[in-house]
C-alpha cells in the first residue's frame, strides 16, 4: 500500500505538471531590468539629442506634426525594441535551458500568440497616427497596447505580469490626457517600471 | 487510522499516465511532441501509456497531417475528466484523513 508521502508526491506532481504545461515560467527578471535600461537610454537620447519634446502646447513641433527628426526617432525606437526583445529571448532561453525545458514550446508559443494580437493592433494604430502627424499620442498608445499585451500574456505566465500590464495601461491612459508628459510617462513605464519589476521578479523567482 | 484506497483508479497509478492526464486537464489539446517534452519520456514509453488511457476512453486521439507530417492531438474525454477529478478528490481525502 502506498504511504502518505506517496499521495502527497502525486498531488505535487499533478500540480507541477499542470503549471508547466499551461504556463511559461522561464521569463527572465534580468531581461526586464535590461529592457528598462535600454528604454531609459532611448528616452534620454530622444529628448536630448533628437529634441523630442512633446511638452509645451500649441507651438511645440511635436504637437504640430512639424517634428523634423522623425526618421531618426523611429530608428531609435526600433533599435530599443530589438535590443529589449533580443535580450528577453536570449535570457529566457537560457533560463529555460537551466530548467530543462525548451524555450520555444507550446506554452511560450501560446503566450506570444496572445501578446501579438494587441501589439499588432496597436502597431497599426500607431503607424496610422505617425502618418497623420499625431506624434503626441504615439508614446502613450505604445504604453497602452503594451499593457494590454502583458495583461493577455499573464494568463500564460506568472500572475505578476498582469500587474505590470495594468501599470503600463494606467500610465498610457494618463499620457493620453497629459500629452505634454507623454515621453516622461513612457520613460517611467518602459524604463523605471521595467527595472523595478525585473528586480522584484529576479529576487522572487530566480534566487 | 483507516484509509480507504477504493476509488483510486488503476490507470492513475503510473507516474506517466498521471502526468498525461494532468497536462490534458489544463490544455484543450496537446500533441505528442509537447507531451513528450513535459514528461521527459521516450516515444515508445509515452505511446504505451497513451494507448492504455485510450483503451479506458479517458483520452481522445485525433490524427491529422500538417505539412505532410503526421500530427496527433490528444484531448481529455468527459469520462477521463470525471475519473481524474474523482482521483484528485480521493487523494485529497486520504491526505486529510491522515492529518
Amino acid at each position: 500500500m502506498k504511504e502518505e508521502q506517496d499521495y502527497i508526491r502525486d498531488i505535487a506532481e499533478i500540480r507541477s505538471m499542470m503549471e508547466r504545461s499551461s504556463k511559461f515560467l522561464s521569463l527572465s527578471g534580468l531581461a526586464g531590468i535590461m529592457a528598462g535600461v535600454y528604454a531609459l537610454a532611448g528616452a534620454w537620447v530622444a529628448h536630448v539629442y533628437l529634441g523630442f519634446k512633446p511638452d509645451g502646447v500649441g507651438d511645440s513641433a511635436v504637437y504640430n506634426g512639424q517634428y523634423s527628426n522623425l526618421p531618426q526617432l523611429m530608428l531609435l525606437a526600433v533599435v530599443v525594441l530589438i535590443l529589449a526583445i533580443g535580450t528577453a529571448v536570449f535570457l529566457s532561453a537560457k533560463k529555460a535551458q537551466k530548467r530543462g525545458e525548451k524555450a520555444w514550446n507550446t506554452t511560450s508559443k501560446r503566450m506570444v500568440a496572445h501578446m501579438s494580437v494587441p501589439l499588432v493592433a496597436g502597431g497599426i494604430l500607431i503607424s496610422v497616427f505617425i502618418v497623420k502627424g499625431l506624434l503626441i499620442l504615439i508614446a502613450p498608445l505604445s504604453l497602452l497596447f503594451y499593457g494590454l499585451a502583458l495583461y493577455n500574456a499573464s494568463k500564460f505566465s506568472y500572475e505578476d505580469v498582469k500587474f505590470l500590464g495594468m501599470i503600463q495601461m494606467g500610465l498610457g491612459l494618463l499620457g493620453t490626457w497629459y500629452t505634454g508628459y507623454g515621453l516622461l510617462f513612457w520613460a517611467i513605464g518602459f524604463g523605471v517600471v521595467h527595472i523595478v519589476y525585473g528586480i522584484y521578479m529576479h529576487l522572487r523567482y530566480e534566487r | 487510522m483507516k484509509v480507504s484506497i477504493d476509488g483510486l483508479h488503476k490507470a492513475f497509478e503510473n507516474r506517466v499516465r498521471l502526468g498525461i492526464m494532468s497536462a490534458l486537464a489544463v490544455n484543450d489539446t496537446l500533441d505528442f511532441t509537447s507531451l513528450k517534452e513535459y514528461l521527459d519520456v521516450t516515444d515508445g514509453n509515452l505511446a504505451t501509456h497513451i494507448k492504455k488511457l485510450e483503451k479506458e476512453e479517458f483520452i481522445d486521439v485525433k490524427k491529422s497531417f500538417i505539412d505532410n507530417k503526421p500530427n496527433t492531438k490528444y484531448s481529455m474525454t468527459a469520462k477521463g475528466k470525471k475519473a481524474f477529478e474523482d482521483h484528485l478528490k480521493v487523494l485529497e481525502n486520504i491526505i486529510k484523513s491522515q492529518k
